[in-house]
């Protein structure tokens, strides 16, 4: 409560039940958010038991070519370094103590009433990061974060923030997982992006959840002129529910957002994300792509991008690949030109691998389910070039099972 | 090398192949003249497998091994190869990684690219915008890699211009061993409409396909010089 002013305080409590239009609406009280009570491992204990898991997520427990590092487990932070000068990672509770409660960034992009999962964010908040890099810094090196869940029916309440200050250039790699021991949990994350004057942000998220888990990560990023924001979002394993929208605003001249995401929906799991962009200044640029493959699971692919001045471009891509019977992949693509001359177009395609190029690849030696699965790894790998080599094995893996479900 | 025994193939449910019947010895290389539409592709998907070509009668001998209802990866582990007249192209997918796919020996294909031309496209999405005559290289450089026993080149000539051509139809000559005499094991079968790629074969026999049958067989150059002259009609009255 001590971070929230108090119409902030009002407007949350007054959302405490507000839905989200979209995806299934989740019983808060179903999970257990009890930061005192709750048995945190150490980060040495977490890194013997889940090593994998954390690989998986794309964070490498060494802090290897890292520029810094940032692990919570539940409520509690587990490990945070910094190697490099120029970038600031820290906890997010430890930030707001140390810059007077953030005026400038804390809750200025995502309101506390969007819906009830920001509300609980904000009136039981946990912690997060709060990573900066400072003005003209240029990091070589990737800060890596991890959001990590160990306990059964555990609720994660997690608020992040991210400032890459005028001409400065970040990457970051962001994972989400669960042990393996875990089965239900909830995560709610709520992520402000803020990218200034001609700075560059790349964001690859990888969600590794367990397979009953249910998230709902609400982001919004603001890009100032001449700005870059480019979004990577993966998720290949089985989660009971996703629900997310990310959110950027283009807020100055020039700036550019490109939001690429590949998932895959193995049977059980419903996805319900997309892409939202307003382009309000000129030349400003846009291009969302999403490749959805269902191997029974549903996916909802939205995507929206609104042009709200003549001289912006911008293109909209949901492509889906059905591998099963069953599951559901939904497009959903929209264009909203709100001024004479602007450029946007989509394209959005359903549809199932072709038997004609499963065996022109054959032609060239391959077996049925090799040539599957390479087709199928292209079609994924067309949004997300340079995926780390542990990825790539998850990949692999579901590629495997790309025959079941009556292929 | 091959035989077919009075083939009957339906695409859809129509019935395309009419009891097709001949055979290829080792060596040789064997020219398949026809209009469109004749049946002349339907006869090399067949050949090479494509589930959309339902034999109905008839069978395919390759090497002495019934292959008639063998699926196509283990045809071409049998040792067939062929260039599509029109492959698909196949997003994600680099065209270095499909050499990759053929390229078994793992041996350096680098010079064998350059020589065809093609070392920028390796890594461009395989097919995706490709020209005519850049499919037809990336095809060639496939098979050079995948190196079979039994070549099929579906109308190699198709959009390629003249220089193109050339390096087509050297290439061609290679895969199908026609510098060689004696030792020459390499069978081939080839679809042509504008006979260009004659000039580099030394074709052993021709035939011509008229509503999915076989109606004339004999010295392709003949038959190519005859189609020109007269046209299709007079080949179904077989005058050579």
């Amino acid at each position: 409560m001590y971070y929230l002013s108090e119409q902030q305080r009002v407007l949350a409590e007054g959302a405490r039940d507000k839905a989200c239009p979209f995806g299934e609406d989740i019983n808060l009280d179903a999970y257990i958010h009890d930061p005192d009570h709750d048995q945190v491992p150490t980060y040495d204990e977490l890194v013997a038991e889940e090593r994998e898991t954390l690989v998986k997520a794309g964070f490498d427990v060494g802090d290897h070519d890292r520029a810094a590092s940032f692990l919570q487990v539940n409520h509690a932070i587990g490990h945070c370094c910094r190697k490099v000068e120029g970038v600031e990672v820290m906890p997010m509770r430890q930030a707001l103590e140390l810059y007077d409660s953030l005026p400038e960034y804390w809750w200025q992009a995502v309101d506390v009433d969007a819906d009830k999962y920001t509300a609980k964010v904000a009136l039981d908040f946990d912690n997060g990061y709060f990573i900066r890099a400072l003005a003209g810094t240029k990091t070589t090196l990737p800060v890596q974060t991890c959001l990590f869940m160990s306990s059964e029916k555990v609720l994660q309440n997690v608020h992040n923030i991210i400032v890459v200050e005028e001409g400065a250039e970040l990457e970051i790699i962001s994972g989400c997982a669960t042990s393996h021991q875990m089965k239900q949990g909830l995560h709610l994350g709520v992520s402000e992006l803020y990218i200034k004057k001609n700075a560059r942000l790349s964001f690859t998220m990888i969600h590794h959840w367990g397979e009953e888990v249910v998230t709902r990560p609400r982001t919004v990023v603001q890009v100032d002129e001449g700005g870059t924001y480019i979004s990577n979002y993966i998720s290949m394993k089985k989660v009971r529910s996703l629900q997310m929208y990310p959110t950027a605003y283009l807020r100055g001249r020039g700036g550019t957002v490109r939001f690429n995401s590949v998932v895959a929906a193995p049977a059980g799991s419903h996805l319900d994300m997309g892409s939202r962009v307003y382009l309000s200044h000129p030349e400003c640029r846009a291009e969302v792509i999403s490749r959805a493959v269902s191997f029974g699971g549903d996916i909802v692919a939205r995507g929206h991008l609104v042009g709200e001045d003549p001289a912006v471009k911008a293109h909209l891509e949901c492509h889906g690949l059905m591998l099963s019977r069953r599951g559901l992949i939904h497009a959903i693509p929209e264009l909203e030109g709100r001024a004479a001359g602007v450029e946007m177009s989509h394209e959005a395609a359903v549809g199932k691998i072709a038997r004609e190029e499963v065996e022109y690849l054959m032609a060239r030696g391959l077996s049925e389910e090799e040539a599957t699965s390479t087709i199928v790894r292209g079609f994924l790998n067309v949004a997300i070039e340079g995926l780390p080599a542990s990825l790539q094995k998850d990949l692999d893996e579901l590629m495997a099972r790309s025959n079941e479900g009556g292929m | 090398m091959l035989t077919v025994e009075d083939l009957w193939v339906d695409v859809g449910g129509k019935q395309v192949l009419k009891g097709v019947n001949f055979e290829i010895p080792d060596g040789r290389t064997h020219i398949l003249f026809g209009k469109n539409g004749s049946g002349k592709t339907t006869l090399l998907l067949t050949l090479i497998g494509f589930s959309a070509y339902e034999v109905v009668q008839g069978r395919i001998l390759f090497k002495g091994i019934d292959i008639t209802r063998m699926p196509v990866n283990e045809r071409v582990q049998l040792g067939m190869g062929v260039s599509f007249q029109r492959p698909p192209a196949v997003r994600g997918l680099l065209t270095r990684q499909m050499a990759d796919i053929c390229n078994r020996s793992g041996a350096d294909y680098k010079e064998l690219a350059e020589r065809l031309n093609f070392t920028d496209f390796l890594d461009r999405e395989l097919n995706v915008g490709f020209s005519g005559g850049e499919m037809k290289r990336s095809e060639m450089l496939q098979l050079m890699l995948q190196k079979p026993d039994f070549i099929m080149l579906d109308e190699p000539e198709s959009g390629v211009d003249i220089e193109n051509m050339h390096l087509i139809g050297k290439v061609a000559s290679e895969l199908l061993e026609r510098h060689l005499n004696r030792t020459r094991k390499r069978s081939g079968l080839i679809i042509t409409h504008t006979g260009y790629i004659l000039d580099y074969l030394n074709a052993d026999l021709g035939y011509v396909m008229i509503d999915g049958a076989i109606v004339c067989s004999g010295n392709p150059y003949q038959i190519f010089s005859t189609i020109n002259e007269k046209g299709f009609e007079e080949c179904a009255n077989c005058t050579i």
